[in-house]
C-alpha cells in the first residue's frame, strides 16, 4: 500500500487550467464532488418544476392548464430527472467528495473514469429533457409518456420521446457503472492503515452494497430498454405476444433492476444517518455490526423480491405467497436500521443543530414509507392500493422523505466542512420545518386519495377527490418554493460566512473532522493510521 | 411481553377506536365493499392500518421520549454503550424483531395467504363469464354464453372535461353502455386487451386485474347488493388513460335475463342490417356518430389530427385514394384495410374485431365524404362482410 504520494505539498493546486477547462479536464475527487452536487440541485429543482406544472393541473377538476399527452409526459420525465439525475448524482457527489476523506486516501482511485463519469450525465439529461424543446419545432410528439417505467407495449407504441430517453438511460447507466466501480476499488484499496472492513465507516459500507447493486441491476435494465429499441424500430418481439413475446417480460426485467434501485437510492443515505446521529448525541454509534449486516443482507434481498411492484397481473399462487413474504422479511434488517438508530440517540446528549433535525425528520417519515410499504407487501389488501394514490404517497415518504431528506441531511452535516464556512442555521430551520409541514400537506392526502380509489398517473378526476387534491397542490407549492431557501443557505455559505473549524461538530468523530475545513486539494497526502 | 402489554394500554385512545371511525366514514377508507373479497380486503386493511399505526407510535414515542430527556441543553450526560451488553439487554436488542417476525409472518401473513387463495380462486362454482377487452380508451364486454358484445365508453362530454360546462355528478365516472351483473352470482372475469396493458378496477369490488394483449388474465367477482358501481382504467395506457371509466350495473337476476335478450334481439337487427344495400346518406348519417364515438378522440372532430401524433384525415392520401384493386382484393395499407386490421405498433388498433359491418362500412363511408374529402364512394356493409 504506497499509493500516499511523496510530493511536496506545495506543487498542487498551481499548474491547474483555470476557467471552464478546470471543470472539464479536472481529476480531483472534490471538483467532481462538488460538480456532481450541483447537477443534482439544478436538476432536482428541473424535476420540481415539471411536478408542480402537474399538481397545478390537478388542483381542481377539469383540464385547465396542459392536455394529456403532455400531462403523462411531465409525470414520466419528472421521476426519470429525480431518480437519474437528481438523487443518483447526489449521492455520488457524497461519495466522492467524503469517501476519499473518511478512509483516509489522498483521492478516488481512479480519477479519470471518475470525470469521465460525470461528463457523461449533463448530455443524458439533455437527450432526457430534449423531446420537449423539438416537440415546439415541430420534431416528434414530445417526451416519454409512459411515465419512468417504460412498459411495453405502451412504450412500444410511443413517439421520438421513448427512443431518447433510452438512450438517455444507457448514458447514464453507463455512468452509474463507472462511478460504482470506482468506488468499490477506492474503498478495496486505498483505505488507511489499520482500516479493516469492520472499521470502515458506515457512509463506506452503505455505498459499497450499493456500487454492488448498479454494477449487478444496470445492465439489466439496459438489456430491457435494448430489447424495447429493437422491438420499436428493428422488427423484434421480445414484448408482442402476436409474435410469440410478452408484455409481462418487460416488467420483470424492468423491476429486477427497479426494485433494487430503491436501495440504490436509500443505502448511501442509511449509511449516513449513524454519523450524523452519533454527532449530535455525543455517543458512539449503536449497533455498527448489525447496521452492516443489514445493508448485506437488505442488499441480497432487494434483488430477489421484485415482482410486487405488479402483483396486478396475475400470477401464479406460489410467485405470489413467495413474493409477499420475501418482501415483508425485508422489513426485518431495516427495522434492526431503526432500533440502531434510535439506540443511537438514547441516553445521549442530543442537540439540534439542522443537520440533526432533518436526521430525525427522516427517521419519522421514512418509518411511515417503511409501514406503508409492510401492508403493500400485502397481495390481497395490494389489490386495492396498486396503481392508485396511496402507492404514490408510500413512494414518495420512501424517495422524497427518505431519500431527499437524507441527502438534505448530508449537505447540512458536510457543507462547513466542504467549504469552510457556517451555513446560517436560522435559515436552515425554517428550511426544514417548512420542508416537514409541506411534504405532509402534499403527500398524506394522497394516501386517502388512493384508498378513496383514485387511480394515479389521471390528468383529471372524479368530483369527489377535489377537496384532497387542492390540498395536496397547496402543499406541493409550499414545499416547492421552500427549496429556494436551501439553494439560497447553500449560495451563501459557498460565498462566506463565520469560519468553520476542522472538527466542525462537537460531536463529530471520524477522520474526515481530522483534515482542515475546507480540506488541502489533496486530501490525505499521508495516509493517517487507524488504530 | 408485560412491557408490550403496558405500550398498548399508554396508546390513546382516540386510536382504539380507529376502526371505528374508519368504518364510519367512507371518504377517509376505501368505499363500501359489496363483494365478499371487497370486504375482506377491507378488514384485512383496517387491522393492518391499527397494526401498523401502533408500532409507529410506540416506535416513536420512545424516540420522542429520548429527544426530550436526552438533550444537552438541559444538562444530560452522554451514556458510551455501543451495543446490548449482558443477557437481559440482548433480550430486549432481540424481543422486538421477535415481535415483527410474529407480525409479519402469521398475524398479517396468514389472514393474507388466506385472502389471495380466494381471490384467485376464479373457476371453482363459476355462474358465468364475462369477457372485458380493454382498448385505447374503452372497453369491450362480451357474454360468451349468449353471444351478446358491446362497447362501453366514457360519456362525460368534452365541454365538462374543458370546463365550458357544469360538471355533472357522475364526471368522468359515466358511461354509454355501462355493463349489466346479476347480483348474487359468481362470475369469472376474463380480461385481455387488443393494443397495451390497462387494468379493469372497480373499488367497491376490491377487484383489479391487468389486462395484457395477447393473454388471458382472470378474476371474479360475486356482487351482493344491487347497485350501480363505478370504477376506472388503472394502468397507464396513453392519452385518454384518465378518460376510460368503468361502470357496473348489478341488477336482479330476472332483470338481467330481461337485459340479456334485449341485447340479442338487438344485436340479432344489427347482423340483419349488413344484408340489405345502403344509400351513400344512409351510410354518412349513421357513420359520423360512430366516427365521434371512436375515432374523434385521435383524429380529432373536424379529422384534423394531432400534428407529429395522431394522422390528419382531412386531406390524407389513405381516404382519397382507391381501396379495391381492379381484381377485387382488398389494396394493402389501405383506408379499409387501416380500418380493419390497424397498424402495428401504433395507437391505431384493428376494428375488425370492435365494430360491426355496418358500423366499419359506414364510418369508412363518412371519413371518405367529410372533411374536405371528396372521394365520393360508398362501402356497402355487405362488402365488408365479404372481407371478414
Amino acid at each position: 500500500m504506497s499509493i500516499a504520494t511523496t510530493h511536496p505539498a506545495e506543487h498542487h493546486g498551481e499548474h491547474h487550467p483555470s476557467g471552464i477547462l478546470r471543470w472539464l479536464t479536472t481529476t480531483n475527487h472534490k471538483d467532481i464532488g462538488t460538480m456532481y452536487l450541483t447537477f443534482a440541485l439544478i436538476m432536482f429543482f428541473v424535476g420540481g418544476i415539471m411536478i408542480l406544472a402537474v399538481r397545478a393541473e390537478l388542483f381542481s377538476p377539469g383540464l385547465q392548464l396542459m392536455k394529456p399527452e403532455f400531462f403523462n409526459q411531465l409525470i414520466g420525465v419528472h421521476a426519470l430527472v429525480m431518480i437519474f439525475a437528481a438523487l443518483m448524482p447526489a449521492a455520488t457527489g457524497f461519495a466522492n467528495w467524503q469517501l476519499p476523506l473518511m478512509i483516509g486516501a489522498p483521492d478516488m482511485a481512479l480519477p479519470r473514469l471518475n470525470n469521465w463519469g460525470f461528463w457523461l450525465l449533463p448530455p443524458a439529461a439533455i437527450l432526457l429533457t430534449l423531446p420537449f424543446t423539438l416537440a415546439l419545432f415541430g420534431i416528434g410528439d414530445g417526451a416519454i409518456a409512459t411515465g419512468w417505467t417504460f412498459y411495453a407495449p405502451l412504450s412500444v407504441q410511443g413517439g421520438i420521446g421513448v427512443d431518447f430517453a433510452i438512450f438517455a438511460v444507457h448514458i447514464l447507466g453507463v455512468s452509474s457503472i463507472m462511478g460504482s466501480i470506482n468506488i468499490i476499488v477506492t474503498i478495496f484499496n486505498l483505505r488507511a492503515p489499520g482500516m479493516t472492513m469492520m472499521k470502515l465507516p458506515l457512509f463506506a459500507w452503505g455505498w459499497l452494497i450499493t456500487a454492488f447493486l448498479l454494477i449487478a441491476t444496470i445492465p439489466v435494465l439496459a438489456g430491457a430498454v435494448t430489447m424495447l429499441l429493437t422491438d420499436r424500430h428493428f422488427g423484434t418481439h421480445f414484448f408482442d405476444a402476436a409474435g410469440g413475446g410478452d408484455p409481462i417480460l418487460f416488467q420483470h426485467l424492468f423491476w429486477f433492476f427497479g426494485h433494487p434501485e430503491v436501495y440504490i437510492l436509500l443505502l448511501p443515505v442509511w449509511g449516513l444517518m449513524p454519523h450524523v446521529l452519533s454527532t449530535f448525541s455525543r455517543k458512539p454509534t449503536y449497533g455498527y455490526k448489525a447496521q452492516v449486516y443489514s445493508f448485506i443482507a437488505i442488499g441480497v434481498l432487494s434483488v430477489i423480491v421484485w415482482a410486487h411492484h405488479f402483483f396486478t397481473v396475475g400470477m401464479p399462487v406460489p410467485a405470489l405467497i413467495y413474493f409477499m413474504f420475501s418482501t415483508m422479511s425485508i422489513s426485518l434488517p431495516l427495522a434492526v436500521l431503526f432500533f440502531c438508530w434510535v439506540a443511537t440517540m438514547w441516553r445521549g446528549a442530543m442537540s439540534f443543530e439542522t443537520p440533526m433535525l432533518f436526521a430525525q425528520g427522516f427517521i419519522v417519515l421514512f418509518g411511515m414509507a417503511g409501514l406503508t410499504g409492510l401492508v403493500l407487501a400485502d397481495v390481497a389488501a395490494d389489490a386495492q392500493y396498486h396503481h392508485s394514490y396511496f402507492v404514490v404517497a408510500h413512494f414518495h415518504y420512501a424517495l422524497f422523505a427518505g431519500g431527499i431528506m437524507g441527502v438534505m441531511t448530508g449537505v447540512y452535516y458536510w457543507l462547513p466542512k466542504w467549504t469552510g464556512h457556517m451555513y446560517s442555521e436560522t435559515l436552515g430551520k425554517w428550511h426544514f420545518w417548512l420542508t416537514v409541514v409541506s411534504f405532509n400537506l402534499t403527500f398524506i392526502p394522497q394516501f386517502f386519495l388512493g384508498l378513496a380509489g383514485m387511480p394515479r398517473r389521471i390528468p383529471d378526476y372524479a368530483l369527489q377527490f377535489s377537496e384532497f387534491n387542492a390540498i395536496s397542490t397547496v402543499g406541493a407549492f409550499i414545499l416547492g418554493l421552500s427549496q429556494l431557501l436551501f439553494a439560497y443557505n447553500i449560495w451563501r455559505c459557498v460565498k462566506g460566512g463565520p469560519k468553520a473549524e476542522g472538527r466542525v461538530w462537537e460531536g463529530a468523530e471520524g477522520l474526515e473532522w481530522e483534515l482542515p475545513s475546507p480540506p488541502p486539494h489533496h486530501s490525505w497526502e499521508t495516509q493517517p493510521v487507524v488504530k | 411481553m408485560k412491557v408490550f402489554a403496558r405500550h398498548l394500554r399508554r396508546l390513546p385512545p382516540w386510536l382504539l377506536a380507529l376502526p371505528a371511525i374508519c368504518r364510519a366514514d367512507y371518504s377517509w377508507n376505501f368505499p363500501e365493499p359489496v363483494t365478499p373479497i371487497a370486504r375482506d380486503t377491507l378488514k384485512i386493511h383496517n387491522e393492518f392500518m391499527l397494526i401498523i399505526t401502533a408500532l409507529f407510535v410506540v416506535v416513536f414515542a420512545i424516540m420522542i421520549y429520548s429527544m426530550v430527556k436526552h438533550r444537552k441543553s438541559i444538562g444530560h450526560q452522554p451514556a458510551k454503550f455501543t451495543g446490548p451488553k449482558g443477557g437481559l439487554q440482548w433480550f430486549w436488542a432481540i424481543f422486538p424483531f421477535g415481535i415483527l417476525l410474529f407480525i409479519d409472518f402469521i398475524l398479517m401473513g396468514i389472514p393474507a395467504v388466506h385472502a389471495i387463495i380466494d381471490m384467485e380462486d376464479t373457476k371453482t362454482k363459476a355462474d358465468m363469464v364475462l369477457k372485458v377487452t380493454g382498448m385505447q380508451w374503452k372497453w369491450q364486454y362480451e357474454y360468451p354464453d349468449s353471444g351478446v358484445k358491446f362497447i362501453s365508453t366514457m360519456s362525460t362530454p368534452r365541454e365538462q372535461i374543458g370546463n365550458a360546462e357544469q360538471k355533472g355528478e357522475h364526471y368522468l365516472l359515466e358511461v354509454d353502455n355501462p355493463v349489466v351483473l346479476p347480483v348474487g352470482k359468481k362470475v369469472r372475469v376474463l380480461l385481455t386487451s387488443t393494443d397495451v396493458i390497462h387494468t379493469w378496477w372497480v373499488p367497491q369490488f376490491g377487484v383489479k386485474r391487468d389486462a395484457i394483449p395477447g393473454f388471458l388474465r382472470e378474476t371474479w367477482v360475486k356482487i351482493e347488493k344491487p347497485g350501480i358501481y363505478r370504477g376506472q382504467c388503472a394502468e397507464l395506457c396513453g392519452k385518454d388513460h384518465g378518460f376510460m371509466p368503468v361502470v357496473v350495473h348489478a341488477v336482479p337476476e330476472t332483470e338481467y335475463l330481461a337485459w340479456l335478450d334485449k341485447k340479442k334481439t338487438e344485436s340479432a337487427a344489427a347482423a340483419g342490417a349488413a344484408d340489405r344495400t345502403w344509400s351513400k346518406d344512409e351510410l354518412i348519417a349513421h357513420g359520423k356518430p360512430v366516427y365521434e364515438k371512436n375515432c374523434a378522440v385521435c383524429h380529432q372532430a373536424d379529422g384534423k389530427g394531432i400534428p407529429n401524433a395522431f394522422p390528419a384525415l382531412s386531406g390524407s392520401k389513405l381516404c382519397n385514394s382507391e381501396w379495391l384493386s381492379k381484381d377485387g382484393k382488398l389494396i394493402p395499407d389501405s383506408h379499409v384495410d387501416r380500418v380493419m386490421n390497424g397498424k402495428a405498433n401504433t395507437a391505431m388498433q384493428a376494428f375488425k374485431g370492435t365494430l360491426s359491418d355496418t358500423d366499419i362500412a359506414a364510418v369508412i363511408t363518412y371519413e371518405r365524404n367529410s372533411f374536405g374529402n371528396t372521394m365520393g364512394d360508398m362501402i356497402q356493409p355487405a362488402q365488408i362482410k365479404a372481407l371478414r
